[in-house]
């Protein structure tokens, strides 16, 4: 038993916690920009898978995996460009809006797949990301190495979330996100324009829900399944609340789920006694019990799940 | 300049509800042209295959109701809870399940009578779905969780509980795969057709209608859940014990789904094994929105969805379109549906200025 706990298992797993906690970072990211502006957007499951695909299928047909990653991002921002239509414009129920968006994504990943694909025995795979390894930060002793080596998507996940707390909290446009999610009549009385704000973020955030999904077929695995996403983007909404619509927070929240995925993956490949579904189930269980612990004191945008209709205050 | 206004209309006649699904339905097929042609599939050809499929033979069609008995319980069992805004999206972990606990009871009661068989496993197969929806009930209510969240999160608990069994105590005997052994004969639904699939579970589904359009209308919980799902504070400020309504609608929309599960086993694969549900609890959401969360509305709908279902399958083989064609159908129906809603409520008006 003591032998797995040496150095190697130590940084080996600090590897895999960045690298499992990488898609939801992005996820969360993506979300928290939406919820922040009052949409719930439950899309993000369907928007993942759709950019999982997306990524997948134009690195396969071109070569390229950062136009792969680029397709990606676009996907994410057409559905979520769907979802403010739904939600924001229509001004239709947030949960259903989503739901449907998350299962029309889910059948048309799947569809456009197959169309493309075939079914063939072996699914076909692309060449996926390489780790890199920074200088110097790698030379930091003990974690050095297994923070520092890792692939560009989670570089850029890491970078993106002290931008989206500027983004929120420093600057202009940021005051008026969280204006039009906590009182968007107040936020419309003094000019901002509630509905082009929502569709903005829900725009941007689905870009950044679906490069989320493009690591998982493009740096975490190298083939796209149809389970590529495995509930992750549920979990990415759960770290939001846990996070409590902060974005550090919530990453701090994806990287304890990151650990407990990457645990799980580590504990696995040294062979317990204990089936693995047992270990698979506790990230899951974890969050939920993460949001027992929060729920007392969420501070929910006080404009969320609410659409916003001018003609109702009598127009 | 033009510009759209959405506005609130007078309340449309009765009527309405019966053309606007229908209306919906034929918008929804109309758009399925598009990824038909997108996979290059001959149109006319694809939409006969899509019906004859499914209707055209006499097998064929009995299939369409065994497809549509798992899709009628999920879908009503997500109608019950919408209706009382408990967000349930956990119908798939609790037919799940309902299957796991069916098989538990199906495959170990053979020292016991055979009339008492079938009722047990029924009854613990919807307690089981039940229960396990309570939870996250619980937690909505005690706690303060969020029940979209931990009902779509308990779904991923269930799937790995049921690997870690198959692959354990419930795994069939010199078996690798995680199977279960088969369930003895007592527990199997009768089918009532020959030279079909036509089971009891169907019947028992079309029964759930009945009894949840009975709930619904003629029960003060019915009006209670109601009033719950209207406003929530009102109805405790109304003397409603919202607590009580909401675990006592968790346990029956997850006994619903439960029965769900305990169909798919006792009729169709007689032992568990992972795939024993294609996301049957994920399509009873489309279902019971599509219904107008109106448990004749869910039979409809969920017909019209085995219609998809099942024809696909046959268009697939005549003309190479992928069947994934059918879950592309029934997400563009949701939203289709959701935007010809909002339009029984709500009318455009266009301002130039």
């Amino acid at each position: 038993m003591s032998e797995i706990f040496d150095i190697a298992f130590i940084s080996g797993l600090i590897g895999a916690t960045m690298r499992m906690a990488t898609p939801i970072i992005f996820a969360t990211l993506g979300e928290i920009l939406s919820e922040r502006a009052g949409v719930l957007n439950l899309g993000i499951e369907g928007i993942m898978l759709m950019g999982a695909m997306t990524g997948f299928l134009f690195t396969f047909s071109t070569g390229s995996i950062w136009f792969g990653v680029f397709a990606a991002a676009c996907v994410g921002m057409l559905l979520g460009l769907l979802m403010a239509l739904l939600s924001v414009n229509l001004g239709l129920s947030q949960h259903v809006s989503g739901l449907g968006i998350t299962l029309f994504a889910t059948g048309l990943a799947m569809f456009i797949y197959r169309l493309h694909f075939g079914s063939p025995t072996v699914p076909p795979i692309v060449e996926p990301f390489k780790q890199v390894t920074l200088p110097v930060l790698c030379k930091i002793p003990l974690i050095g190495p297994a923070l520092f080596t890792q692939y560009s998507l989670t570089y850029i996940a890491w970078l993106l979330v002290p931008a989206m707390s500027i983004l929120l909290y420093k600057t202009n446009i940021g005051l008026k996100i969280r204006t039009v999610g906590e009182n968007p009549v107040g936020a419309d009385t003094v000019g901002v324009n509630v509905t082009l704000t929502r569709t903005l973020c829900l725009v941007f955030g689905g870009a950044l829900m679906g490069i989320g999904g493009a690591f998982l077929t493009l740096a975490h695995q190298n083939m796209f399944l149809i389970d590529v996403i495995g509930g992750r983007g549920w979990v990415a909404i759960a770290m939001v609340i846990f996070g409590n619509w902060d974005p550090l927070k919530g990453t701090i929240g994806a990287l304890i789920f990151g650990f407990m995925d990457g645990l799980q993956l580590r504990l696995q490949s040294v062979g317990l006694v204990i089936p693995f579904h047992i270990f698979l189930m506790i990230p899951y269980l974890l969050t939920i019990v993460a949001l027992i612990g929060v729920s007392r004191r969420a501070a929910v945008p006080a404009g969320l799940l609410k659409p916003y209709r001018r003609e109702e205050k009598g127009g | 300049m033009i510009r759209f206004r959405i506005i609130k209309r007078e309340p449309l006649p009765g009527w309405a509800k019966v053309v606007i699904p229908i209306a919906a339905i034929v918008v929804t097929l109309i758009l399925s042209a598009i990824p038909i042609l997108l996979a290059g599939g001959h149109l006319w050809k694809s939409y006969f295959y899509l019906f004859h499929g499914a209707l055209g033979t006499r097998y064929n069609l009995l299939e369409t109701f065994v497809k549509a008995s798992p899709l009628l319980l999920t879908g009503l069992a997500v109608a019950f809870a919408f209706r009382a805004k408990f967000w349930n999206i956990g119908a798939e972990g609790q037919l799940l399940a309902g299957a796991l606990t069916a098989t538990v009871f199906g495959v170990h009661m053979g020292s016991f009578p055979a009339f008492l068989v079938l009722p047990t496993v029924i009854i613990a197969g919807f307690l089981a779905g039940g229960l396990w929806a309570s939870i996250p009930a619980l937690l909505k209510t005690k706690l303060k969780v969020d029940d979209v969240v931990s009902t779509l999160l308990l779904n991923y608990v269930m799937v790995h509980i049921m690997g870690a069994l198959l692959f354990g105590p419930l795994q069939q005997p010199g078996s690798s795969w995680p199977r279960s052994s088969a369930i003895i004969e007592a527990a199997c639904y009768p089918i009532l057709m020959a030279r079909s699939r036509f089971h009891m579970g169907i019947i028992i589904s079309f029964a759930a209608v009945l009894i949840i359009w009975f709930i619904n209308k003629k029960t003060t919980f019915g009006y209670r859940a109601k009033a719950v799902g209207t406003n929530i504070r009102a109805a405790h400020f109304g003397g409603i014990n919202t607590t009580s309504v909401i675990l006592w609608t968790a346990l029956i929309s997850g006994g619903l789904a439960g029965l769900a599960g305990v169909g798919e086993l006792c009729a169709l694969q007689y032992r568990l094994i992972m795939d024993i549900s294609p996301g049957y609890g994920y399509s009873g959401i489309v279902i019971a929105m599509l219904g107008n969360l109106h448990p004749v509305g869910v039979l409809f709908s969920s017909l019209f969805f085995s219609v998809i279902i099942v024809g696909a399958q046959t268009m697939s083989r005549m003309t190479g379109v992928p069947t994934y064609i059918a879950e592309v159908i029934q997400g563009m129906a949701l939203m289709v549906m959701l935007i010809f809603l909002l339009f029984t409520e709500y009318k455009i008006r266009v301002k130039r200025k």
